[in-house]
């Protein structure tokens, strides 16, 4: 809209006082229509916003005390480190104008809670004013918690309770009818220490695909730069060519960086390819033991809730749509 | 020296294809072809789920003595109709076949939901058990294929814009990757019209 009425203040400064005043007034009532005109839309179809995942359990009508949040927090905190799911609940006022199933899957797709390989995450959505509320379980946990077992959770134990006006009441007895639903899953168990973290770095980086990458197609390129360019030259180049290679697939600068040292010295004091190649190889697994402590350290950053920090979202909840919404 | 040369530019033409066939969008066209594919074969699925609940559903509401018989038979035959469709690959490059389709489907969604007005007026029905799980398994399988149908149309709408973008069009046409047809509002003139209250009954 802004380029539309751009174009009329320039000749502003060339016409006569009388058109400048004209020209003023048109640029006013413009301006009060492009903000009526972006505005109108905004006003009849605003999507209540997504919040950040900031905890598990997030109130924004202020109806739990501070001691039942931290109650609920360490409950659902605490299944997360014995079972790895990840349960998140949201309290807020109003879904409108959307129905609270497609605001739920909208929340479920921006956060995907659940663990990274295992998908398993539950989100629990109250919309105190609409009273309504809904769970919803990630595909993984459709099979735990089916739609079903999600409706009689929501009639027979939390509605009854937020008749009552026992919102914190009926969310904790909910949660734990939830809980024990998943506990008759057989899921993966959360792995501890060095272990998860391999696994987690894994995800992120193709460590197989770099490997063999380096392997085959690095010492090719190494020999054409090294004949074209000359010993030195070549070798530099070529280790320029790993760094970058290296960087560009896994977005990390600092292996990119000891990746171009590896790729430069191998290139240089090896003066045969075969031994240049097996070289190479010990690079690649250098890359990789350098990788472990990547992800070590994303682990410790993702499940940091356990040391007292944020929570973040496991990213692999896939919501498909599953659950059961009730009133009360 | 020679040997060189014809070693180096082997090597060249091999980097150029590699590096011309993923510049040109052929590997986008395998994700995008088959990430449609299977989010196809999710509304598939999901379509499939509902229709295998029906005949419960009609079972139990059978059971209601003196239930409207109209609305009965009319959810019946629309899954009659929907699931003797066939649905081949083509239905997906065909935007007729799949408009099709969406009608048989849509006919079964609005003979369903009629159904389920229609039984808030048997108290004896509302009071069963066995029917509200059927409700609740409906429901849930109906938000399920809404969420399979966005995913689809989604999917679509990113191979679509490879698919006719240049130069991935270039590519699309020497490999044979046409646009897919994507889901559209089936009664677009009757949402678009404006409700009738009438209050006079």
């Amino acid at each position: 809209m802004i380029h539309t009425y751009m174009p009329k203040l320039w000749p502003i400064g060339l016409l006569g006082r009388n058109s400048l005043a004209k020209g003023v007034t048109r640029l006013l009532l413009s301006a009060m229509a492009w903000v009526i005109l972006s505005l109108s839309p905004a006003w009849a179809q605003a999507l209540v916003s997504m919040p950040p995942l900031t905890a598990r359990v997030m109130d924004q009508t202020g109806t739990l005390a501070q001691g039942d949040v931290a109650a609920l927090e360490q409950q659902l905190q605490s299944f997360e480190q014995q079972r790895g799911t990840q349960i998140v609940v949201l309290v807020l006022p109003s879904t409108a104008p959307e129905d609270i199933a497609d605001f739920t899957q909208r929340l479920g797709d921006a956060w995907k809670i659940g663990r990274r390989q295992v998908g398993d995450g539950v989100l629990l959505v109250v919309a105190l004013n609409d009273r309504r509320l809904r769970i919803a379980p990630a595909k993984a946990l459709e099979g735990a918690v089916p739609d079903l077992a999600a409706q009689r959770i929501i009639d027979q134990v939390i509605t009854p309770a937020f008749r009552r006006g026992d919102v914190a009441g009926g969310l904790r007895e909910g949660l734990t009818h939830l809980q024990a639903r998943i506990e008759g899953e057989a899921l993966p168990l959360p792995e501890t220490g060095a272990q998860g973290g391999q696994t987690s770095g894994a995800a992120e980086v193709d460590w197989l695909n770099l490997a063999v990458l380096l392997l085959v197609a690095l010492p090719a390129v190494a020999g054409v730069l090294r004949r074209v360019l000359g010993q030195r030259l070549g070798a530099l180049a070529s280790g320029g060519v790993v760094g970058v290679v290296v960087w560009s697939l896994t977005g990390l600068l600092w292996l990119g960086g000891i990746a171009a040292m590896l790729g430069l010295m191998s290139a240089l004091f090896m003066q045969a390819l075969p031994s240049a190649l097996g070289r190479r190889s010990q690079g690649g697994r250098g890359g990789d033991f350098s990788g472990w402590g990547g992800g070590g350290r994303g682990h410790s950053g993702g499940w940091g809730g356990s040391g007292g920090g944020g929570f973040s979202s496991g990213g692999g909840g896939d919501f498909g749509g599953g659950g059961a919404s009730g009133r009360w | 020296m020679n040997r060189f040369a014809m070693r180096a530019s082997a090597w060249l033409s091999t980097a150029t294809l590699a590096l011309s066939l993923t510049g040109c969008g052929y590997n986008d066209f395998q994700r995008l072809d088959e990430q449609t594919t299977s989010a196809w074969s999710e509304v598939l699925n999901q379509y499939q789920r509902r229709a295998d609940l029906v005949p419960n559903i009609v079972a139990t509401v059978k059971g209601e003595a003196n239930f409207e018989q109209e609305t009965l038979t009319k959810v019946v035959e629309a899954r009659a109709k929907a699931t003797s469709f066939q649905i081949t690959p083509e239905v997906l490059t065909n935007p007729q076949a799949l408009q099709q389709f969406q009608a048989m489907q849509g006919e079964l969604s609005s003979a369903l939901s009629r159904l389920m007005v229609v039984s808030e007026q048997y108290p004896n029905l509302k009071a069963n058990q066995g029917f509200s799980d059927l409700r609740v398994q409906l429901e849930g399988t109906e938000n399920r294929i809404t969420v399979a149908r966005n995913r689809y149309i989604a999917a679509v709408k990113d191979y679509n814009i490879l698919a006719r973008s240049f130069p991935s069009n270039l590519t699309a046409m020497v490999f044979g990757y046409s646009p897919k047809a994507n889901f559209t509002v089936a009664n677009e003139a009757a949402i678009s019209a404006p409700p009738k209250v009438e209050f006079g009954k």
